[in-house]
């Protein structure tokens, strides 16, 4: 079966966000009543596996090891069967 | 170890950078040293023929993901066990900028208790955002345990230059305060970003040029033989790379950065 992981990777609370705080006073400057921007990342991957159990194991063990930085990121995903 | 016997390994990817003056920094001090694709010590898994292991600055594979995720982890994925080895071993792992970015994704540093799991800090985007280069000064810290400083006295005050964007030494915040207490206690911090003066930068931009947890620029494992640095050591090790030396009224032949080196190629000299 052929799946679509959509991965999103961002800070964990407490730590700062410069590129959110960068846009968030560009955006200001294009006067948005902006109040906050946080920034994350978003990562679609594609893959073969045989079961939904598979993809959320491979996917929990993708973003351990490598999309995220435990000491400040968190992550979370949601998978969909896809043709 | 005969300092001829001294073989050293500049593990170069795409996009690293200061390979060639890393070289030439150990070629200066009559020590061989080789820079070598990681692709050639995965085919020849000949990383243990080395006594020392570089891995130098730069963007290696663009950054992409995080600065120096994706090398860290191809590293331990394909040369885990030797790296583990070449650790236990207590030969000296030096990384530059990239380079501390990849040891601290693989796990090695601060590596409280060995190659960690998952890593326990984190390289951040530089506050303010972008990048930055330019020279810093950074205060030794280290009472002895970090063998690349050891020609450094405490509280000396270097001049090296940086050029990041993602160089802010963080902690995770839960554990902060107990990581810095386990920094101090194994005497595992080296340098911290510092005034001319060695007054501490206090987060002072650009003093502390990327906003790093507690000035924090270079730290080293508890067993003082892997160390990281944002700054660049091969950048300032001729005192014609500083940036003033025409305006002196004596030019230095050698510059801050030359100790480090000098540092590591005496404790190899000793303990082999």
């Amino acid at each position: 079966m052929r799946y679509r992981v959509k991965i999103e990777v961002s800070l964990k609370p407490g730590h700062s966000d410069p590129e959110g705080e960068t846009t968030a006073k560009s955006l200001k400057g294009l006067r948005y009543p902006v109040e906050t921007v946080k920034v994350s990342k978003v990562y679609e991957v594609f893959l073969h596996a045989k079961s939904l159990k598979e993809v959320q194991r491979h996917a929990d063990e993708m973003c351990r090891r490598l999309l995220a930085n435990p000491t400040k990121d968190n992550y979370r995903f949601n998978i969909e069967e896809v043709k | 170890m005969k300092k001829e016997d001294i073989n050293v390994c500049i593990m170069r990817v795409a996009g690293t950078n200061c390979d060639a003056e890393t070289k030439r920094a150990f070629d200066d001090l009559g020590v061989k040293a080789e820079v070598v694709h990681s692709n050639e010590i995965v085919k020849k898994r000949n990383l243990l023929d080395y006594s020392a292991l570089i891995f130098p600055g730069g963007f290696s594979h663009g950054d992409y993901v995080r600065a120096g995720a994706i090398w860290a982890k191809e590293a331990l994925a394909k040369i885990g066990d030797d790296l583990k080895e070449f650790v236990e071993e207590e030969r000296p792992i030096l990384g530059i900028c990239n380079g501390f970015q990849v040891l601290v994704e693989i796990g090695l540093l601060p590596g409280f208790e060995g190659i960690a799991e998952y890593p326990e800090a984190a390289l951040a985007t530089n506050t303010p955002i972008g990048y930055h280069c330019s020279w810093v000064y950074v205060r030794h810290e280290n009472s002895g345990k970090c063998i690349f400083t050891r020609k450094v006295a405490k509280g000396k005050v270097l001049r090296i230059p940086v050029a990041h964007a993602e160089g802010r030494f963080v902690l995770p915040k839960e554990n902060e305060n107990r990581y810095l207490e386990k920094l101090y206690g194994n005497d595992q911090l080296v340098f911290r970003y510092c005034a001319e003066n060695g007054e501490p930068a206090n987060g002072q931009y650009p003093i502390n040029p990327n906003g790093a947890f507690h000035d924090i620029a270079g730290i080293c494992n508890p067993a003082g033989t892997v160390f990281g640095l944002m700054p660049h050591p091969e950048r300032s090790y001729y005192g014609w790379q500083l940036p003033d030396w025409t305006r002196r009224e004596r030019t230095l032949t050698y510059g801050d950065g030359r100790l480090i080196f000098e540092s590591v190629v005496e404790y190899l000299t000793k303990k082999f």
